[in-house]
């Protein structure tokens, strides 16, 4: 139910009976290879176009989740998913494969979270028994669309984040083990005018500050609620500023608890300039990584705040500045419980 | 433009994009520049040797030599872009290695591999151009303003 200005409080804490984690050879290379399901070493998968790849690391995505929770796609009700290509396209063919009730959604990076907590929404309304949120981005589709061709030679400046190659799935459920979903923080769209498609992480800290902000005074709490606060894709330029202008603000996160996706995917020594980027750089971080950590117990409660920027090559090149957008949600492991 | 005018930014803009500007690493323009330099120079040089060997071995003159130099770099830079190569020595080299013909010879390759999933005419053939496009037409433009100049400053008795 809301509570506060934009934040849903779960009553029935939903359950993750089951998330998954898909990556390219990229990402096999990275710091977390160890929490992904599975990894492809062909960023092409076989495929003839990185579009259909991607698309497939979705459908992959969707398939172990299902398979992990010991159902079958037809027992699933609801599918939510988004990604970054024009039209949506790998989230509505892979919902072609499933052939299950579908919803698409855009919020660029953030459309993990946004799928999260809108498949919570549902499940915790008694609007289905279970709903799947997915979430992909490739790192080639991405390029190609946004950027230049993949092999074109410009050099990026240190400020540029590598777009992660991947998928990520979770399914929820009313009853069942794992970590649950107990509240969301739905994002204002916040433009500070920033313009430059190679300094994402700058564009979106403010959204991010704001949600984060938003979130602890519709619910009341501080940082101290959470064992970790992980931003989607900020990398390390982003998350810095993010940091520096949480603490402006009056809001001190220790550096230990203040993390992001974007940094922790790749290690140091990756090109990756300042980190992680994408939708999938959330998902597979959050369903792969944190998920795992939580049921092994090492967390018991998380804010994952899915950070979007909200532009399109066209808006850049019409010279528009980017619009951002951060969805925050929160886990937590219940004791006695699960 | 007028757009860019128009859209003046608001005092919080403006604050926090300082604030964001102290916290982004610059470009390192020195060492880029260095790179530049070294990338561009050994490029340069690889394509005198070629002419030389143009000269000196197969019969040419000095101004007959250029264009299988320039065949041979293309050639080369093609097959590098191919194999995925080139764009990581561009993103040590930076502006050495995008200005020479090698550069141009990229952004045609690489746009080429890229649309070849849309087919042949709307793929390949469409999107050839996409990156270098702009370079052929103010080129070709701005060498017809230079011409233009040339002949009336011959018309009115200089040269």
């Amino acid at each position: 139910m809301i509570q506060g200005h934009q934040t849903w409080v779960f009553n029935s804490k939903p359950v993750i009976l089951a998330s998954s984690a898909v990556g390219g050879p990229f990402e096999a290379q990275g710091a977390l290879a160890e929490d992904f399901d599975v990894l492809h070493g062909d960023i092409w998968l076989g495929e003839d176009s990185f579009e259909k790849a991607e698309k497939k690391f979705l459908e992959q995505a969707c398939e172990i989740a299902i398979h992990k929770a010991g159902m079958k796609k037809e027992d699933v009700q609801f599918f939510l998913s988004g990604d970054l290509m024009n039209q949506i396209i790998s989230s509505s063919f892979a919902a072609r494969t499933l052939g299950v009730p579908y919803l698409g959604l855009f919020g660029a990076c953030s459309s993990a979270m946004e799928g999260l907590a809108l498949a919570a929404l549902i499940v915790d309304s008694k609007a289905a028994q279970n709903a799947l949120a997915g979430t992909s981005s490739h790192n080639g589709s991405v390029e190609k669309q946004f950027r230049y061709p993949t092999e074109y030679g410009s050099q990026k400046p240190p400020t540029a984040q590598w777009t992660v190659t991947g998928a990520g799935a979770a399914l929820l459920a009313q009853e069942g083990e794992g970590p649950r979903v107990t509240s969301a923080t739905i994002g204002r769209v916040i433009d500070m005018g920033l313009s430059d498609p190679y300094n994402m992480g700058g564009a979106m800290a403010p959204a991010a500050v704001d949600t984060i902000q938003a979130h602890f005074r519709d619910l009341n709490i501080d940082h101290s609620y959470y064992d970790m606060i992980a931003t989607g894709d900020l990398g390390r330029v982003g998350h810095q500023i993010a940091a520096d202008l949480l603490a402006k603000h009056g809001v001190k996160i220790p550096a230990k608890k203040f993390t992001d996706c974007g940094i922790l995917i790749y290690k140091k020594n990756q090109p990756v300039m300042a980190g992680g980027s994408g939708c999938a750089c959330c998902a597979t971080v959050t369903y792969g990584h944190f998920f795992k950590r939580m049921r092994k117990g090492e967390l018991k409660r998380i804010l994952i705040v899915a950070t979007g920027a909200l532009m399109s090559p066209l808006s850049y090149q019409q010279k528009e500045s980017i619009p951002c957008i951060a969805h925050a949600v929160s886990f937590e492991m219940l004791e006695g419980r699960n | 433009m007028s757009n860019k005018k128009k859209k003046k930014l608001t005092p919080t803009q403006q604050k926090y994009q300082r604030f964001a500007k102290d916290r982004e690493p610059k470009r390192p323009v020195l060492s880029n520049v260095i790179r530049a330099f070294i990338a561009g120079g050994i490029i340069c040089t690889i394509g005198q040797g070629l002419q030389w060997m143009f000269m000196t071995y197969f019969n040419f003159t000095e101004v007959t030599a250029g264009n299988p130099t320039v065949a041979v770099l293309i050639i080369i830079s093609v097959l590098l872009t191919g194999f995925g190569v080139y764009d990581h020595i561009a993103q040590w080299g930076g502006a050495g290695t995008a200005v020479p013909v090698t550069g141009f010879a990229n952004t045609v390759a690489s746009a080429s591999i890229e649309h070849r999933t849309e087919g042949y005419v709307l793929g390949v053939g469409g999107n050839m151009f996409k990156l270098a496009g702009p370079v052929i037409t103010y080129g070709v433009f701005s060498a017809f303003v230079v011409a233009i100049v040339k002949i009336a400053i011959k018309a009115l008795g200089g040269m």
